[in-house]
């Protein structure tokens, strides 16, 4: 190897060196209690899924004292994006149109009631996603929604996706 | 509009319905200047018959810690959008008023807004932003740590992908301003913290292909980003336009991913969470997906489409008498810079190239002019864009034919102004 290219070489490592700590590294050490739960989210396999569970039955009296105000007293109803379909005002109810059954208790137990979000308990939440999905005839009255059940609920939707971002990346659709 | 009754000799005509070549823009200047010149001559009497207004005659107001716009434009205000009303306040939107605006950068209390859950009341002492998940290091970031950190300043426009759903779904058009019907866009400069820095100290994984990006509002709105965008251009934005992020678009903090649609730049971001696989959030199961033709969705369509818009004239304006105008709208695509504007004044039938006020910056908002001279007759006029990958804008009926009828997202057709011999402008499909 010449001078120059060893310098070169040289060069380019203390480069990368230097790119690997471009920053002043300033962050402090997170710990996994500082971590609320909405900085992450169940995922489709029921990652994330806390103990507890609830059925319909439980659900339906809950949904009519925090949410049917807005969503509709049986949920299709509305006026906002009712829950369930099929129905005349929202193309995408959630729970038939959406791919996975654990964002409806993700999203309901971190997001809703909309003026009182986080209220809800786990169970609460359990429940209410038993009511959705078996209000959409996805899941039967009596089945319970827990960390075991809900990842094993099949949506009807699911395989009628396309991933754009996995077939054409950054291009527009 | 600017409306001169002086005309620069031998109109030169680059297409139908009196677009004038962009060639006349630079000779009318010309001609300006040179009459300028010649006016110099002192007139006699000048004093004794002018007005002499009482602002020459007292001494101004003093300095003040921060300007505000004259009080005579009071109204160039943001027109709010609010779906469900009062029964939900928090799920509000604000339009830019692109036709009161002229230039390419939104003034930052101007700027769109879409609140899925409102404005939150952050204290920003206590804002923290944690990255952590599949990562070596877990690591959290107050402001003032991210102040250190080396920053990148880029202009980039966001659009919420729901902009124009009027247009996009409404059986007959909306006779409203650029305000409501394509106000969920605007323009700025942003300066914030490469994502790749602090992905790196927080020593990210190989098998961290997703980041999960939370913000620290009420519904704790969260978007699964890929890595690449985020190892790529993505940023921590913290400041706006030179200033720190206004409320409303994500003080003290937001994200920023040039081109990709509004709902993902997570803004007051408090969470980047490391996972192998995308979480599909709420937002990316359903109202963030388009349903097709065919009933079948599409999912992750992150990028929006190359888009355009005439501002000046515009629906709800109306032209002050036949005579020269100058055309001038905005064009910007997801995909890369804008790489040219057609413009049409006959629906179609012909088209002229517009000229581009540069710099051109990739995706972001291009100022585009034209010249016109309008006889009073009926005109269509229409902007037609194209990026730097060849990306053209469709018509309403070739974008309508893609979708379901109820989709309104990632609606980029091409608007057509009518413009009435008696000088209303007019939205319609055409
Ligand atoms: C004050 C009105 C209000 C109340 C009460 C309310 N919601 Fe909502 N809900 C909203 C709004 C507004 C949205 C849309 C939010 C958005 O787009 O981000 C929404 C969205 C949803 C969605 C997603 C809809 C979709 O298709 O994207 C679900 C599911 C939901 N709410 C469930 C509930 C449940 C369960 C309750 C009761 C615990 C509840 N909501 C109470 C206003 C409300």
């Amino acid at each position: 190897m010449s001078m120059r290219s060893l310098i070169a070489t040289a060069l380019v490592v203390s480069l990368a060196d230097l790119a690997a700590a471009e920053g002043p590294g300033l962050g402090a050490p997170l710990a996994a209690d500082e971590i609320p739960f909405y900085a992450t989210y169940v995922m489709p396999d029921g990652r994330g899924l806390p103990a507890g569970s609830g059925t319909a039955a439980e659900g339906a009296g809950i949904y009519a004292a925090k949410c049917a105000l807005c969503h509709g007293a049986t949920g299709v109803e509305g006026p906002v994006m009712p829950p369930v379909g099929p129905n005349d005002v929202w193309a995408k109810p959630a729970g038939r149109y959406w791919p996975y059954a654990t964002t409806i208790f993700d999203y309901v137990r971190r997001a809703m009631p909309l003026d009182e979000p986080k209220s809800l308990s786990d169970a609460e939440a359990y429940a209410l996603t038993a009511f959705i999905l078996s209000r959409n005839g996805v899941i039967g009255e009596g089945d319970a929604m827990s960390a075991q059940t809900l990842p094993d609920v099949v949506m009807p939707n699911r395989e009628n996706f396309v991933d754009v971002w996995a077939t054409q990346g950054v291009t527009p659709w | 509009m600017t409306n001169s009754s002086v005309l620069p000799p031998q109109p030169d005509f680059a297409a139908g319905g009196g677009l004038l070549s962009r060639r006349m823009l630079l000779r009318g200047a010309a001609a300006g200047s040179a009459a300028g010149f010649a006016n110099l001559a002192m007139p006699e009497r000048a004093r004794a018959e002018a007005e002499i207004p009482e602002w020459v005659r007292v001494a101004g107001a003093r300095a003040r810690g921060y300007g505000m716009p004259a009080e005579q434009e009071a109204d160039v205000q943001r027109a709010i959008i609010e779906p469900f009303g009062e029964l939900a306040q928090a799920f509000s939107f604000s339009g830019t008023p692109h036709h009161r605006l002229r230039g390419t950068i939104t003034p930052s209390g101007l700027h769109f807004e879409v609140h899925h859950g409102g404005r939150p009341d952050l204290d920003p002492a206590r804002h923290r932003l944690m990255i952590h998940g599949m990562v070596d290091r877990p690591i959290r970031l107050d402001l003032d740590a991210l102040e250190r950190y080396p920053m990148v300043s880029a202009v980039h426009f966001l659009e919420c992908s729901g902009n124009s759903f009027f247009n996009a779904v409404m059986p007959e058009p909306m006779q409203a301003g650029c305000d409501m019907l394509h106000g969920l866009l605007s323009n700025s400069e942003w300066t914030g913290v490469p994502v790749r820095i602090l992905l790196e100290e927080a020593g990210i994984r190989p098998e961290g292909r997703w980041v999960l990006a939370v913000g620290n509002d009420a519904p704790s709105l969260a978007r699964s980003i890929p890595v690449e965008k985020l190892m790529d251009d993505a940023f921590i934005a913290l400041y706006q336009n030179g200033e720190r992020i206004r409320p409303e678009q994500g003080y003290p903090m937001r994200l920023l991913l040039p081109g990709f649609e509004g709902n993902m730049n997570v803004k007051w971001i408090t969470s980047l969470w490391v996972t192998d696989a995308p979480a599909h959030t709420k937002d990316e199961s359903g109202e963030y997906t388009e349903i097709l033709a065919d009933g079948s969705s599409v999912k992750f369509t992150f990028a929006m489409g190359v888009k355009s818009l005439v501002t000046h004239p515009s629906a709800t304006m109306t032209m002050s008498g036949p005579g020269f105008y100058e055309i001038s709208g905005i064009a910007w695509s997801g995909a890369g810079p804008i790489r040219k504007v057609e413009i049409s004044a006959d629906g179609g039938a012909s088209w002229a190239e517009a000229e581009l006020s540069g710099p051109v910056h990739p995706r972001a908002l291009t100022r585009f002019r034209l010249p016109w001279q309008w006889e009073g007759a009926p005109a269509l006029l229409m902007s037609r864009a194209e990026d730097a990958t060849g990306a053209v804008q469709p018509t309403r009926s070739t974008w309508k034919a893609k979708y379901d009828p109820s989709n309104f997202l990632h609606y980029n057709a091409i608007q057509p102004w009518q413009v009435t011999p008696e000088g209303m402008v007019q939205n319609v499909y055409a």
